[in-house]
């Protein structure tokens, strides 16, 4: 793609920021990571919640969970930890006190589906098909605070295709797979999860870490290890989405240590069609709103004419 | 009570001891109410190690003057950054957040009286929270803790609420040792016990009231990061399952923890 030269075409105009996920239209690229934005609700007096592209609430499971002891978090050098476990009140409970909340706010909703089984996963999805309002889900198999499942799905390409095409059987909507950064070849998980009929890959779910207290000589966090987020994973993360990228057909979702607009904007340079904001909703609770405007900005100052133009426009 | 993200100008940083400050914030909008034992989450900029905002309590709310005080024990990167703040300088807050302590009605001529009950920086909430029993026409006994009398503050303004107590571990103000051991809780009957601090000293007070059957609450203070009941990292294991102490809490009353008491 060439280059525009910024004074030439620059425009007071917003740009196209639309974006299509599968079968999933959002009003631009900017989405919010599972486990960070709750139910968007959490948020409402802080964000515009119709114009964030995607709100992708907490991960929701078959039964109810009371996840992992306190604490379950610790700050780190421009990052943190969390070992929260999947905490969620099981997809019943979803359906019959959160989503009819949720059906009356003016936004887009994606239901973050974690499991401990294959059966767990086909049957949460299959209950959130049902759902008018919430147009896709993102399958969760890379969680890598549970015991039993979750990442292992995630780890081996055999095991993520199997419950990918568990789930494509029964859930008829726009399907976003995240992955996990714990493995050697990301690429080969996403191609996987691509040839079992995933419309999308989410990259990177957290890096598993730990933390210790010297003078304690203790764990920070219950579970001794748990997903390190924030800016300190995002050159890693760009680095597997740069890869997924081009490894696959399907679009790709930018995740990890995105702060501002710039940063989304080079996720997208890397491949993205969209970007998942994080741990940066704990530093500044509106920042969605403003990696929105920022890439409108980026966009009009650059000459571009639509968000779609700059993913995978890297020149290298 | 709706949740606020602005920009506050720092009127006055006291610095109260090497350990201590009394931040004085002002901003343009009018402050809206907020409730006794409420925080606000503080952004902390210019520090690459401090990413997360700090959860600090209010201490009191000065509606006349539209400013808001936050006493702020230094204590790791993030308040050490709170300490080199001079006048004029710009913080970033989200706020009000949380429940708070429960307000009883206006006091009848048969009321017991109310304790409450500061330790360390915990003396910090009992202020606003005394200043607002006071204006229901309550004159609450105030028992404030520390380690030495260098570490507790305020005393002229609690006073003006109410009965002040004070404990000092080693003796060099009140009376020597920990705020369970006060005599006044032997000469007093109270109603209802309010209480902040570090842990072990909630735990003797809850086991006090717990014994004497006096209602009480307890604020915590688990590491948080979100402060909207949004990330599920603070959670407190209550009788109702794992509450998130930013959005259930910070206050509880002592019959929904799980505290072994």
């Amino acid at each position: 793609m060439q280059r525009r030269s910024s004074i030439q075409y620059k425009s007071t105009e917003m740009a196209d920021l639309s974006i299509k996920l599968g079968q999933l239209d959002m009003i631009n690229p900017v989405m919010t990571a599972s486990g960070t934005f709750g139910y968007g609700e959490e948020f409402a007096d802080l964000v515009d919640l119709s114009r964030i592209g995607c709100i992708i609430v907490k991960g929701t499971t078959l039964n109810h969970r009371e996840g992992n002891s306190y604490p379950r978090m610790a700050e780190t050098s421009q990052g943190m930890l969390n070992a929260v476990g999947l905490q969620n009140k099981g997809v019943d409970y979803f359906i019959e006190h959160i989503y009819p909340r949720l059906k009356n706010i003016p936004a887009t909703f994606c239901v973050n589906v974690a499991g401990s089984s294959i059966d767990d996963y086909s049957l949460t999805a299959q209950m959130i098909d049902d759902l008018e309002n919430i147009p896709a889900i993102e399958l969760n198999i890379s969680c890598p605070n549970v015991k039993q499942g979750g990442m292992s799905f995630g780890v081996k390409p055999d095991c993520a295709a199997e419950v990918v095409a568990a789930v494509r059987k029964v859930y008829h909507k726009t399907l976003i797979v995240k992955l996990s950064p714990n493995v050697t070849d990301i690429a080969e998980i996403a191609r996987a999860v691509e040839a079992e009929g995933a419309d999308a890959v989410s990259l990177i779910n957290t890096l598993m870490g730990m933390a210790v207290d010297a003078e304690t000589r203790r764990p920070l966090l219950s579970t001794v290890t748990g997903g390190l987020s924030g800016p300190a994973v995002k050159p890693v993360a760009l680095r597997m989405v740069w890869q997924v990228a081009k490894a696959v057909k399907v679009p790709v979702v930018g995740i990890g240590g995105i702060m501002n607009a710039t940063d989304a904007v080079e996720f997208m340079l890397a491949g993205a069609s969209a970007v998942e904001i994080g741990t940066a909703n704990f530093v500044d609770p509106s920042v969605t709103m403003k990696v929105v405007d920022g890439i409108d900005e980026y966009l009009n100052r650059h000459g571009y004419k639509s968000a779609r133009e700059i993913i995978g426009a890297l020149e290298v | 009570m709706k949740k606020i993200l602005s920009d506050f100008i720092v009127s006055e940083n006291i610095h109260l001891n090497d350990h201590y400050i009394l931040l004085k914030l002002t901003t343009e909008a009018p402050l809206p109410d907020m409730l006794p034992g409420q925080f606000v989450e503080v952004r902390i900029d210019d520090t690459p190690e401090v990413m997360l905002r700090r959860p600090i309590s209010i201490n009191f709310v000065d509606k006349a003057n539209n400013m808001l005080w936050l006493l702020v024990h230094l204590i790791g990167k993030g308040t050490f950054h709170l300490g080199t703040l001079r006048e004029g300088d710009k913080l970033n807050l989200l706020f009000p957040l949380g429940n708070s302590f429960s307000l009883p009605e206006c006091p009848s001529p048969d009321s017991k009286p109310l304790l409450l009950v500061g330790g360390g920086a915990g003396i910090a909430p009992m202020l606003l929270l005394g200043k607002l029993l006071a204006d229901r026409g309550y004159r609450p006994t105030f028992l404030l803790g520390a380690r030495n009398k260098e570490d507790l503050f305020e005393l002229e303004q609690f006073a003006s609420y109410g009965d002040v107590c004070l404990s000092t571990e080693d003796g060099s103000l009140g009376e020597k040792g920990f705020v369970t051991q006060h005599s006044v809780l032997d000469k007093k009957t109270f109603a209802w016990i309010y209480s902040c601090g570090p842990k072990p000293m909630m735990m003797a007070v809850a086991r006090y009231a717990k014994s004497h059957g006096i209602e009480c609450e307890v604020s915590l203070e688990n590491k948080m990061a979100c402060g909207l009941g949004a990330c599920l990292c603070c959670v407190e294991d209550t009788k109702d399952g794992n509450q998130c102490v930013c959005k259930e809490g910070p206050v509880f009353n002592i019959n929904q923890l799980k505290w072994q008491i």
